[in-house]
C-alpha cells in the first residue's frame, strides 16, 4: 500500500517544515520578549496614564502609530507593557503548576499503594472542579495582584503536569537501572531526584509550553473580567476596557486578542517542534 | 458481555467514585471560601451606607457566620445532603433557586459548545489525518493552531463585530427574544441564532484539542496492521477510514473530552459575560463580586456535579463504542 511509501517521501520534507514552524516560533516569541524586556525605554512613563485625544483610530495620528482607547491612552504602549505582565504571569503560573504537579506525580507514581490512591483522588479532585472558577475563587482571597494571580494559576493547572509524572515515575520505577540504583542502597530521595526524573523529563519539558499558553490565556481571561491587578495594564484589560466601544472601536479589542494569540501561537509553535525532537515516537507527526 | 451489562457496570463505577469526589469538592470548596477576607455582613453594610457594629453582629449570627468552623462545615454537608444549598444574603432568595433558573441556560450552552466542539474536531482532524501532508492538511493545521492560541472570549468579541456589528445575521447578546413567547418550531428558531456565537466562543480552543487530537490518533491507528489487512480485503477506502479508524481514533478522543469538560465549564465565566447570557457562570462572578459564599459555593459545587454527570455519559459512550473498556 502506498500509505508508508507516502511517509517515506515526505519525511524530510516534513521535518524542514517543522523545523521552518519551530523557528518561527522561536524568532516570534523572542522578539515579544524583546519588547516586553524594553518597554521601559520604549514607552517610558506609566502605560495608563492619558496622554492623547481619546479614541484616535490606529494611523490618525503619527503620535500613536496604534491608536489611543476610550480616555485617551496610548495603545502600543499598553501592548509593550502588558507583554511584561502576560509573559511573566504566564511563566511563574507554569512554573507553580510545574512544582505542584511533578511534587504529587512524582510522590504518587514512585510510593504507589493507598498514598498513589489518595493522591490519584485529590488529582482527579482538582480536575473535575471548573478550573477557571477555582482561579476567580483563588485571586479573590486576596487583593488582586500579579503574583497572586500567578499563584492561583498554579494552583489549578497541575492536575495535567501530575497525571502525566505519575504514569511516567510508574514505568521508570520497574526499570532496571532504578532497581540497581535500589540494590546498590541509594535513598529515595536520590533514586527520584538522580536516577528517574531526568529520565521522565522530556515529556514534561514538552508541556511547559502548553502550560505557559494556558496560564496567558486563563490571565487575560482573568483581567478582561476585571479580575486582574488593577495597577498593571495587561491585554486581557485592554480587552476589557474595549469592549465599551465595539461598535465603534473593534480595534481596540482585536489589537491586544491579536497579541495574545501570536504570543500563544508562537509559544505552541515552539512546543511541537520541542516534542518533535524530545519525543520522536510521539504520536504528534 | 451484553450492552446493558456493560452500561449497567459502568454506571455503578461512575457513582462509586462520584460520591467522593463531590464529597471532596464540597469540603475543599467550605475551606476554600474560609480563607476570603470580609463576609456578607460587610458587603451589606457596605451597601446600605452605614452600619453599626450591633447590626453587622445580628447579620454575621443570623447568617451562621459566627459559629465554629468544623459546626459550620457540618451544617453545610448536611444541608447538601438534603439538597438545600443555603440563602443567598445578597439577592435574599434560596441558593438552589438562584442556580436552578440559570442551570438550564449553562446547561445548553456547555452541551453546545461540547457537541460543537468534539463534532468540528473529529471532522477537522480526520480530514488533516486522510490528507496528511498535502494542503488539505496544511491549511486546516493553522487554523487549529489559530483556534488553539487565541482566547475564546477574544473570538466571540471578534464575531460579534463580524456577525452582528457589520453583518447583522446575529444578535450579539442575551438567550432569547424579549416580549415574545414563542412556542414549538418558533421556540427553536427564537433561540438557535443566540446561542450560536457563545457556543462558537466556548468551543473554540477545544474544537482545535480535539482536531489535534484525532489528527494524531487516526495517523497512528492508519499504520496498524489490521487496517492494512482491510485494504488487502479490498474494502473501500470510505468503509476503512470511517469504520476501521476514526472508530478506533474516537476512543482517546472521548477520553480526554472527559477530561477537559470541568476547563470547558469553566469557560462559561468569560462566554457568559461577553454574550450577557444568564447562565451559572455569570452568577458566580456576581457572586465573587458580592462576596456571597453560599452562591459561590453553590455554582462551584454545581458546575462540578454538571462535570462528573457529563462524565458518567462520555463514560457509556465509550463503553458503547469500545466493549473492551470495562475489562481493563
Amino acid at each position: 500500500m502506498s500509505l508508508d511509501n507516502f511517509w517515506r517521501r515526505h519525511r524530510t520534507l516534513r521535518a524542514a517544515l517543522r523545523n521552518l514552524s519551530f523557528t518561527a516560533g522561536i524568532l516570534i516569541l523572542a522578539s515579544v520578549v524583546l519588547v516586553a524586556l524594553s518597554a521601559p525605554w520604549l514607552f517610558p512613563g506609566d502605560p495608563l496614564d492619558m496622554v492623547g485625544m481619546p479614541a484616535l483610530w490606529p494611523g490618525e495620528d503619527p503620535a500613536f502609530p496604534l491608536g489611543t482607547d476610550s480616555l485617551g491612552r496610548d495603545v502600543a504602549a499598553g501592548l509593550a507593557h502588558g507583554a511584561r505582565v502576560s509573559l511573566l504571569v504566564g511563566v511563574s503560573a507554569a512554573g507553580i503548576g510545574l512544582l505542584i504537579g511533578t511534587a504529587i506525580g512524582a510522590a504518587a507514581g514512585y510510593s504507589g499503594g493507598w498514598v498513589d490512591d489518595l493522591l490519584v483522588r485529590v488529582t482527579e479532585l482538582f480536575q473535575t472542579v471548573p478550573a477557571f472558577l477555582l482561579v476567580i475563587v483563588l485571586v479573590s482571597i486576596r487583593e488582586p495582584s500579579a503574583p497572586a494571580i500567578a499563584v492561583a494559576i498554579g494552583v489549578a493547572s497541575w492536575p495535567t503536569v501530575a497525571r502525566l509524572v505519575r504514569a511516567q515515575f510508574r514505568s521508570l520505577r520497574s526499570a532496571d537501572f532504578v532497581a540497581a540504583a535500589l540494590v546498590s542502597g541509594a535513598r529515595p530521595s536520590r533514586i527520584i531526584l538522580r536516577h528517574i526524573l531526568p529520565n521522565a523529563l522530556p515529556p514534561i519539558v514538552v508541556t511547559t509550553s502548553v502550560m505557559v499558553a494556558n496560564a496567558i490565556l486563563t490571565e487575560a481571561g482573568l483581567s478582561f473580567l476585571n479580575l486582574g491587578d488593577p495597577n498593571l495594564v495587561s491585554w486581557g484589560s485592554m480587552i476589557g476596557d474595549g469592549r465599551q466601544l465595539l461598535r465603534t472601536a473593534w480595534y481596540l479589542t482585536a489589537l491586544p486578542g491579536a497579541a495574545i494569540a501570536l504570543t500563544v501561537m508562537s509559544i505552541n509553535l515552539a512546543g511541537d517542534g520541542l516534542n518533535d525532537v524530545l519525543n520522536p515516537r510521539s504520536g504528534s507527526h | 458481555m451484553s450492552l446493558a451489562y456493560r452500561t449497567g457496570r459502568s454506571l455503578r463505577r461512575t457513582l462509586v467514585q462520584a460520591v467522593p469526589t463531590i464529597l471532596g469538592i464540597v469540603i475543599l470548596c467550605f475551606l476554600l471560601l474560609q480563607l476570603m477576607p470580609g463576609d456578607v455582613a460587610d458587603v451589606l453594610a457596605g451597601e446600605s451606607g452605614a452600619a453599626t457594629e450591633e447590626t453587622l453582629a445580628a447579620i454575621r449570627s443570623r447568617a451562621g457566620l459566627d459559629d465554629p468552623i468544623l459546626l459550620q462545615l457540618g451544617r453545610y454537608l448536611w444541608r447538601v445532603a438534603q439538597l438545600d444549598l443555603g440563602y443567598s444574603t445578597r439577592f435574599g432568595t434560596p441558593v438552589s433557586q438562584l442556580i436552578l433558573e440559570r442551570l438550564p441556560n449553562t446547561l445548553v450552552l456547555m452541551l453546545a459548545a461540547l457537541g460543537l466542539a468534539l463534532g468540528l474536531g473529529i471532522i477537522a482532524g480526520s480530514v488533516m489525518a486522510i490528507h496528511a501532508g498535502r494542503w488539505p492538511d496544511r491549511v486546516l493545521q493553522v487554523v487549529v493552531l489559530f483556534f488553539y492560541s487565541t482566547p475564546g472570549f477574544w473570538i466571540g468579541l471578534m464575531a460579534i463585530v463580524l456577525f452582528s456589528v457589520k453583518l447583522g445575521w446575529l444578535p450579539s447578546g442575551g438567550s432569547m427574544t424579549i416580549g415574545i413567547a414563542p412556542t414549538g418550531l418558533d421556540f427553536l428558531r427564537d433561540r438557535l441564532p443566540y446561542l450560536v456565537l457563545p457556543a462558537l466562543a466556548m468551543a473554540s480552543f477545544f474544537i482545535a484539542v480535539y482536531a489535534r487530537l484525532t489528527r494524531a490518533t487516526m495517523l497512528e491507528v492508519l499504520q496498524q496492521d489490521y487496517i492494512r489487512t482491510a485494504v488487502a480485503k479490498g474494502l473501500s477506502p470510505l468503509v476503512i477510514r470511517m469504520r476501521h479508524a476514526l472508530r478506533n481514533a474516537l476512543i482517546p478522543v472521548t477520553t480526554v473530552a472527559g477530561m477537559h469538560l470541568g476547563n470547558l465549564l469553566g469557560g462559561a465565566v468569560v462566554v457568559e459575560t461577553v454574550f450577557s447570557w444568564p447562565g451559572m457562570g455569570r452568577l458566580a462572578l456576581e457572586a465573587v463580586t458580592g462576596r456571597d459564599f453560599n452562591v459561590l459555593l453553590g455554582v462551584l459545587l454545581l458546575s462540578s456535579m454538571l462535570v462528573i454527570l457529563t462524565n458518567a455519559a462520555v463514560d457509556l459512550l465509550q463503553a458503547w463504542i469500545d466493549p473492551r473498556t470495562d475489562l481493563s
